[in-house]
């Protein structure tokens, strides 16, 4: 189908019939955001975004595109598995205490502008919390009732490499919608392809006209545009063994001496899921609560046991990061914990690399000092 | 993964810095049932939690033993609650010690300092089944003689006639006068099978290094070595992260291993 820019507002209003909570992107801070939005009004049309290492800055563009930028700071874990959060709260009883465990959010999610590699991470999550043996509750019920609205992406940021771990730049799966933005000859137009029967059922509802070949053909071309943009690249082939066998290599010691183990890489990852509990009580100590926050590997007290931390230096926490991403990730969860959006690349303050990082160290492969 | 109110029956001074706790389920209708191995994460109200292996008979599981040892603000204050006092209970987490796998083979329990509590729902089982045994020799080192965990009821094992029980203490003073010397020397003088013997190994990360070391010179295969690691855990289901080890995550694929398996990984320092 094919749905006229306009038609934004429609799917903000079929979205609040179903009583959504819509979530997508917004201009706040010099960056595109994920934030809950009112109507399409709060959309960054007209923004793009450039990207390197270490380098984001938000320029205009010369067109209306709604969805003419790449990824931001932010990825639709903040939603799914919040980086600040009450699990419960407990009161002291005569036999003990009692826990009380917090309510989900009372209206279901619908995030919209959410592009493949977000799918792909959104997917590797749900592998985490939700397909192994204990189950996350919390995530449980934020995720199963989402509504994804998916946005082809037509153009890719300079450190993109979705192309690279095969999650992009077209959306294929996991979504309810997908819109592909065309912007060409002075039309403005989304094509969009349902991928459920509920997303089928609000298509309908958008007022859309049914695709011609001409429409389908630029919708492809956007797209394909993206591909040939991608501004990095990781060989994968036999990337898992790469890094298994090179636990000690100079590399480790090069990259930690500009790592500031900062943390900026593991908070803007779509996939890092590491967290922390803090238990709290109140003043008159009747009270109990337990927070969960997000945490980081690069943190000095994440590995603590008593008597010291396991991984004293910023050598060993990026090892520990990479080769989780890129490594570890496959024995524990069948796929590779990177799905190329470039985040942490692009936000570390330092620019390191992890593709660059990863290429490096299979230049000189050195399997024999294990 | 909300903890249970348990109440402590009783609080067992083990050494200075050690004391076993029992606790009941403050409330009915808890079922609580665990294999030798496993562990709880044990909650001090408003504090904080810490994981502890279950220290009792699993085949009587309540009321529920824990052997503490004060490292930080949670264990002190659990150790410090006394008897009326309460402690949230959640779990059992995490793998056993294949006590079933190890039937018909001899059998090496090999513990230093406080993992001996781990260990001891091991000695519980295997006690209780001896008949599926070979020989079984129960290897102890602590640091000092006041370090000894259990201490008379090792005695009464060492009364066994079919227990070989052995103990060593790293350094004593005139009033010891058992062995001198590290586990590993244990080992040496040991009976067992290497062809059929399977051993548990639980300490220090560093003597449990040279347990290995010591039985792998005696031909004990790598896969029937089998030890528990220690990480830290906030979550105890795979969740946090926080307990990494490699691929394994210390909590859900551990915290006992064969030592076959993470061999590679305990020669990486940090990893």
């Amino acid at each position: 189908m094919v749905v006229v820019a306009e038609g934004l507002d429609r799917l903000f209003e079929a979205l609040r019939r179903r009583e959504f909570t819509v979530v997508g992107p917004t201009v706040r801070d010099g960056a595109i955001v994920y934030d809950e939005l009112e109507s399409a009004a709060d959309l960054p049309t007209g923004w793009t975004d450039e990207q390197d290492g270490g380098h984001y800055r938000l320029e205009r563009r010369d067109d209306e595109a709604v969805f003419g930028y790449v990824v931001g700071p932010h990825s639709w874990k903040r939603y799914l598995h919040p980086p600040f959060l009450r699990l419960w709260r407990a009161e002291k009883r005569d036999d003990g205490f009692q826990v009380a465990r917090d309510e989900a959010p009372r209206k279901p999610y619908a995030f919209l502008g959410v592009r493949s590699c977000e799918l792909h991470a959104i997917a590797i999550q749900d592998r985490v919390f939700l397909e192994g043996e204990h189950v996350d509750p919390i995530y449980r019920e934020r995720r199963e009732n989402a509504f994804i609205v998916a946005v082809n992406c037509g153009q890719a940021g300079g450190t993109c490499f979705c192309v690279s771990m095969n999650t992009g730049p077209k959306a294929s799966q996991g979504f309810d919608l997908a819109l592909t933005e065309v912007l060409e000859d002075g039309r403005h137009y989304f094509v969009v392809e349902s991928g459920s029967d509920r997303g089928a059922e609000l298509l309908a509802e958008l007022g859309g006209s049914e695709a011609t070949e001409v429409e389908l053909t630029a919708a492809e071309v956007a797209v394909k545009n993206a591909v040939g943009q991608m501004g990095r690249s990781l060989e994968t082939e036999g990337l898992k063994e790469l890094l298994y066998r090179n636990y000690e290599h100079p590399r480790w010691d090069q990259v930690a001496e500009r790592c500031l183990a900062c943390t900026n890489c593991t908070m803007v990852c779509p996939t890092c899921f590491c967290s922390s509990v803090e238990d709290v009580s109140d003043l008159d100590g009747e009270g109990a609560e337990r927070w969960r926050t997000w945490d980081s590997c690069f943190s000095g007290e994440f590995s603590y046991i008593h008597g010291g931390n396991v991984r004293q230096t910023v050598k060993s926490r990026y090892r520990q990061w990479m080769t989780h991403k890129l490594a570890t990730w496959y024995d524990q969860f069948g796929s590779s914990g990177c799905v190329g959006c470039g985040r942490c690349i692009t936000w570390c303050p330092v620019a390191i690399d992890i593709t660059e990082e990863a290429a490096a160290i299979r230049l000189d492969d050195r399997p024999s000092e294990q | 993964m909300v903890p249970h109110p348990f109440r402590v029956e009783r609080v067992q001074r083990e050494t200075a810095d050690t004391f076993t706790l029992t606790l009941e389920p403050a409330a009915a209708g808890i079922e609580i049932r665990y294999r030798p191995g496993q562990f709880n994460m044990l909650y001090l109200f408003g504090v904080g939690e810490v994981p502890i292996s279950v220290s009792g008979d699993a085949a009587s599981p309540v009321p529920l033993l824990h052997t503490v040892r004060v490292a930080g603000a949670v264990t002190r204050g659990i150790c410090e609650l006394g008897r009326g006092g309460t402690v949230g209970v959640r779990g059992p987490y995490g793998t056993p010690w294949p006590v079933e796998q190890a039937e018909g083979s001899d059998l090496l329990v090999i513990a230093g300092g406080i993992g001996l509590a781990p260990l001891r729902s091991v000695v519980y089982h295997l006690m209780a089944h001896r008949e599926k045994y070979g020989r079984v020799a129960i290897l102890y080192g602590t640091r000092s003689p006041d370090d000894l965990l259990y201490r008379s009821e090792v005695e009464q094992w060492r009364g066994r006639f079919d227990l070989d029980v052995d103990v060593t203490v790293d350094h004593a003073g005139l009033n010891w006068h058992g062995r001198v010397g590290v586990v590993t020397t244990l080992i040496q003088q040991a009976q067992f099978d290497p062809d059929n013997t399977v051993a548990m190994v639980c300490g220090p990360e560093i003597m449990m290094r040279f347990c290995v070391r010591e039985l792998e010179d005696q031909g004990v295969d790598l896969g029937d070595i089998h030890i528990s690691m220690e990480r830290n855990m906030k979550c105890a289901v795979g969740f946090c992260g926080h307990c990494q080890f490699g691929p394994e995550f210390i909590c859900k694929d551990g915290p006992v291993f064969s030592y076959q398996r993470i061999a590679d990984l305990l020669d990486v320092r940090e990893v």
